[in-house]
């Protein structure tokens, strides 16, 4: 009955922070490697092929395996990154557990592979498409972002992955689709949480068209340059950096596309507190919570609060998807 | 130890159990401050800390209405001894979690801590727990105790309604899995259940 028994990490564990950084360096360096080769390869296509099939961008089994090769991007150059630790270890994945220590904890024995996602609804036709092809769809590229929990924290995760559209393009909806949903694995005997009935499993969080479409939503498979931590949500989740991080769906199975506004499973447990678009808006409060200012995970205990940006800062490049929509009824 | 509970204890020995009590009230704050040099206090140190000490509180405050039970039931009225010191350790945690709030979550920001309170129903109960504490502790002492006579009793009775404010507090600060908050509300329930049974049991005898 313990609420918060800290995550005990042995010292043994955690990764001194300079040889972190040389990791980073190292994995930098070998980016650049890669790119050197890359360009090498070129002039050989029968070896590059070769190399190819020889070395997969995700190597096989659990989490942890470092992501050999992606482009970095400017997205989020000037933040401060959340450390790894953090970002691993205090996560909302109600699978898991309630608990933000409880995923890392239970979710050490998720299998993550095999992995297909089941394209469905207002599409040209149904398809099932694995995890290896959907990142086969654009190069694999790192975006730091923001991410704001509707509980008043806050945090900076170098994601990786691909942008979300190009899966979209790829499963060809038809002129209905005007929303996307995206179910995550209903599969009690791996997700004990999901053995509680705290929501209406399985976990569905839903998209309009063009916010699903836009450039800045992304796919994720990897952050801090490795394969998603299964706490995480591995193999495969969504990443809506303007949203509430609610809205970010893990081990996506199910997409499907539909004509209606989906139900999601927030909405659904409380409809007064979670809306459909639960866009990041310091103007619009929270029935339990402050939204006008947050907490930055990892600043020390007497940082203070930082203020919440409209759109989690990234007004200019969303806010006029929603020109003319009321945002306090729509919240 | 049961022999202990069989005999009422003599001076001395409520004295070393008082010694104890105090000792165990210590370990929840001790324990933080340990974790603290460890740089253990969780992602989210505030938030830890807050509902750390909010839980030791309600936890103090749940055991100091177990003391009447343990007499109307068992008959032993040693135990009510420790009631004082109990509700001040209640206090003490009550005075951190606000303390912590008030600094180090909203880093002294009154207009922001104002709208906080007034905004959110979760937040307003706490609120008025806290300030419904601050009387009790304050007429905790014997003077206060002879100065207040027979109001004394009525005034301290609002433990009960602190005691409720606390469970719905923590109740709605639970986004969904509310087990844990409904598990300390039944128990809450039971410890006031009980007196209620009993008070009306005994009207009904005097009848």
């Amino acid at each position: 009955m313990k609420p918060y028994s800290p995550p005990y990490i042995p010292a043994s564990e955690i990764t001194p922070k300079d040889t972190f950084e040389n990791r980073r360096a190292f994995l930098q360096k070998a980016g650049f490697g890669v790119a050197a080769g890359t360009i090498a390869l070129l002039n050989h296509p029968v070896r590059a092929a070769e190399t190819a099939v020889k070395s997969p961008i995700i190597q096989p089994v659990g989490a942890g395996k470092k992501i050999a090769q992606y482009k970095k991007t400017a997205f989020g150059a000037e933040e401060k990154l959340t450390s790894y630790e953090d970002v691993t270890t205090y996560n909302n994945f109600y699978e898991f557990g309630t608990d933000k220590s409880d995923p890392a904890k239970n979710a050490k024995l998720f299998k993550t592979q095999p992995w297909a996602v089941s394209i469905e609804g207002e599409v040209k036709k149904p398809k099932i498409i694995s995890l290896e092809d959907i990142i086969k769809l654009a190069p694999l590229e790192e975006r730091i972002y923001r991410m704001r929990c509707v509980e008043g924290w806050s945090m900076v995760i170098p994601w990786l992955g691909i942008p979300l559209a190009k899966l979209i393009q790829w499963a060809e909806p038809t002129g209905n689709a005007k929303f996307i949903e995206f179910i995550t694995l209903n599969d009690k005997q791996q997700m004990p949480g999901q053995n509680l009935p705290v929501l209406d499993w399985p976990y569905v969080e839903g998209l309009r068209m063009d916010e699903a479409m836009h450039s800045l939503t992304m796919l994720a498979v990897g952050l801090y340059g490795e394969q998603l931590p299964n706490q995480n949500g591995a193999p495969l989740r969504l990443v809506v950096p303007w949203k509430y991080g609610f809205k970010g769906a893990k081990s996506i199975v199910k997409i499907r596309f539909t004509e209606k506004m989906p139900r999601t499973s927030w909405m659904k447990a409380g409809p007064r507190e979670y809306g459909f678009y639960a866009n990041v808006n310091p103007n619009v409060d929270h029935p339990r919570w402050t939204q006008s200012s947050e907490k930055r995970i990892g600043a020390g205990l007497f940082a203070g609060r930082i203020k919440t940006q409209m759109f989690n800062g990234y007004a200019e490049q969303v806010g006029q998807m929603y020109a003319g929509l009321d945002l306090q009824k729509n919240f | 130890m049961l022999h202990f509970f069989k005999k009422t204890p003599n001076k001395q020995q409520i004295a070393r159990v008082k010694v104890l009590v105090f000792l165990l009230c210590t370990i929840p704050m001790l324990r933080l401050i340990w974790l603290g040099f460890q740089e253990d206090l969780t992602a989210n140190p505030i938030e830890f800390l807050e509902r750390s000490t909010g839980f030791w509180a309600l936890m103090i405050l749940l055991a100091t209405l177990t003391l009447t039970p343990i007499r109307i039931i068992t008959g032993r009225a040693w135990p009510l001894q420790m009631r004082r010191m109990l509700g001040l350790w209640m206090f003490f945690y009550a005075c951190c979690h606000v303390i912590i709030y008030v600094w180090l979550d909203f880093a002294f920001l009154w207009a922001d801590i104002v709208k906080d309170i007034a905004k959110h129903p979760r937040i307003l109960v706490g609120f008025a727990a806290f300030v419904l504490t601050i009387p009790l502790a304050s007429t905790s002492n014997q003077a206060m105790m002879k100065r207040l006579g027979q109001h004394w009793k009525p005034l301290h009775q609002s433990v009960y309604v602190i005691a409720i404010l606390s469970i719905v507090h923590f109740w709605w600060l639970v986004k969904i899995d509310i087990r844990e908050p409904m598990f300390y509300a039944v128990v809450l329930a039971i410890l006031l259940g009980i007196r209620i049974y009993y008070h009306f049991k005994l009207k009904h005898k005097i009848k």
